[in-house]
């Protein structure tokens, strides 16, 4: 006896569903950008040669690029509270952690793509007396910035698919919104095959205009 | 020629003041360099380098590849830091490694720098400015230069390499021996006291090196304070009113071209210049 597919129902809960879509990608932009904050500075302090500068901030790139995000996640909207006695709602807790993960991954990104510049910059840069800050704002930055626009892109693609898991702490994106439709409906069958189309058709179109992006940098080089 | 031709750079330990000519007292030079060290880990490569460059001169600095060369050449404007040793060009000073010194700040070092220029072996022109674009960055980022004055003066260097009409080129449209003439108009617009050439011609094409050389004779002719680290032994003879031939780290023959290159009298020197068959003669006329 074949499963009887009926989508319709759904229409009942889209608004519900728009709800979710929306804080998906709510948690999406808003951790990138905070991401992006904690990754540029995080990055460009990891190019210090100073020891003290580099330990600490190497220790947060590594824990948090090292241990699952959903242990992450679990582990501060659960454990943090206790350890600081300090209550953290679980909408603080998802954006927190996504910024921290996601702020590890474009850290590295920043220092790779630092790192990518011809040593020879730096001489000729050093060689017409400027300094350090002068060098990495005019000649190292502008070149390095076109080559971490592509990986960026890619980080930032995986991100929208990572904020699925802030469900599991109870924040009501697209995932959680279809968790709370199955169980009123008990058709988990049309509930999540509607949710991963919804991601896929937000995501492939991003993932096309990344590709074109890439090829683009790769044409004007 | 008419620059002077004393003995300019002198092996560490002999340095006899009271037998200096005149021409090479330390006052007159612009460049002088005292018992230069510099060490990459274990690696010891400069082995204590005492040398004087007087103003407008050209010294060549020729050797076997891993003699230190272009490390020494590194040193002169501190883009390598000296283990050991002083450092002066113009009135600036850096002493090294000696008790009472500590290391530079940036700030000392990038004052330093802006007196030398440099120019590499690779060109490392900025591809994402146009030629017009490398040539101000010095005098706009660092001197602070209004940038009408800034274009103005490196219009005029553009012209003077040739290169006026490729002012709003990126440097990846130019050819090597067009990127490296831009190179020099770049060290140029900085108003340097001295010029420092590190292999310029090596990366080039062979019908391109004559382009570049014309213009480093030209700036010799005209009085720049120059140091060139070469292997254009024929260019060296003609332009430099000083060779030194360094290998492993010293400083083992120095003196007039006419000299070192044509009657070494060391016998490292006489094996180095030996692989090179007819080394006399002008750069731009084989044989």
């Amino acid at each position: 006896m074949g499963y009887q597919w009926d989508f319709s129902f759904l229409w009942g809960y889209r608004w519900l569903i728009l709800t979710g879509l929306g804080y998906t990608i709510a948690y999406t932009i808003g951790t990138i950008l905070f991401g992006l904050i904690i990754g540029l500075a995080t990055g460009l302090l990891r190019l210090s040669r100073s020891w003290w500068v580099n330990a600490p901030v190497i220790a947060y790139i590594e824990a948090f690029r090292c241990t699952p995000l959903l242990v992450q996640i679990v582990w501060f909207y659960y454990a943090l509270p206790v350890v600081i006695g300090v209550d953290i709602p679980a909408h603080v807790a998802a954006g927190l952690v996504l910024s921290l993960y996601t702020g590890a991954f474009y850290a590295e990104i920043i220092r790779g793509g630092v790192n990518s510049i011809d040593r020879g910059q730096w001489d000729a840069a050093r060689a017409i007396g400027m300094r350090r800050g002068q060098v990495m704002r005019n000649v190292i930055l502008p070149q390095a910035f076109k080559r971490m626009i592509p990986p960026f892109m890619n980080q930032s693609i995986i991100q929208l698919k990572n904020t699925s898991l802030v469900s599991t702490i109870a924040v009501a994106d697209l995932l959680y919104q279809g968790s709370i439709i199955t169980a009123a409906t008990y058709r988990p069958l049309e509930v999540y095959t509607m949710v991963a189309i919804i991601y896929f058709l937000v995501l492939f179109p991003m993932t096309l205009a990344a590709q074109a992006v890439e090829r683009g940098l790769a044409r004007a080089d | 020629m008419t620059h002077p031709r004393a003995m300019d750079a002198v092996p560490p330990g002999s340095m006899p003041t009271d037998a200096m000519p005149a021409e090479a007292m330390p006052t007159d030079a612009m460049i002088e360099i005292t018992d230069l060290q510099k060490s990459f880990g274990p690696h010891h490569v400069l082995k204590g380098i005492s040398m004087t460059v007087p103003r407008r001169s050209v010294t060549a600095i020729i050797g076997p590849s891993g003699s230190g060369k272009s490390t020494l050449l590194r040193c002169i404007n501190l883009l390598e830091e000296p283990s050991h040793g002083r450092v002066r060009v113009g009135r600036q000073s850096i002493e090294f490694g000696g008790k009472r010194s500590r290391l530079p700040s940036d700030r000392e070092l990038a004052a330093f720098r802006t007196r030398t220029g440099m120019v590499f072996q690779h060109f490392n022109l900025f591809p994402h400015m146009t030629v017009l674009g490398n040539v101000t960055a010095g005098p706009v980022i660092v001197k602070r230069m209004r940038r009408a004055e800034a274009n103005e003066i490196a219009m005029a260097l553009l012209s003077k390499v040739g290169l006026a009409e490729k002012a709003q080129a990126y440097p990846q449209h130019l050819s090597g021996g067009q990127r490296q003439r831009v190179a020099i108009a770049r060290a140029l617009a900085m108003a340097p006291e001295v010029v420092l050439f590190d292999e310029v011609t090596s990366a080039l094409d062979p019908e391109l090196v004559g382009e570049v050389l014309d213009v480093v004779k030209q700036l010799a002719e005209e009085g720049m304070t120059m140091v060139l680290v070469t292997h254009e032994i024929a260019f060296a003879h003609e332009v430099a009113s000083n060779v030194v031939f360094m290998s492993d780290g010293i400083i083992v023959e120095s003196g007039p071209p006419a000299e070192v290159l044509e009657h070494p009298q060391n016998p490292r020197t006489q094996a180095f210049l030996g692989r090179f068959h007819s080394f006399i003669g002008s750069y731009g006329t084989p044989g």
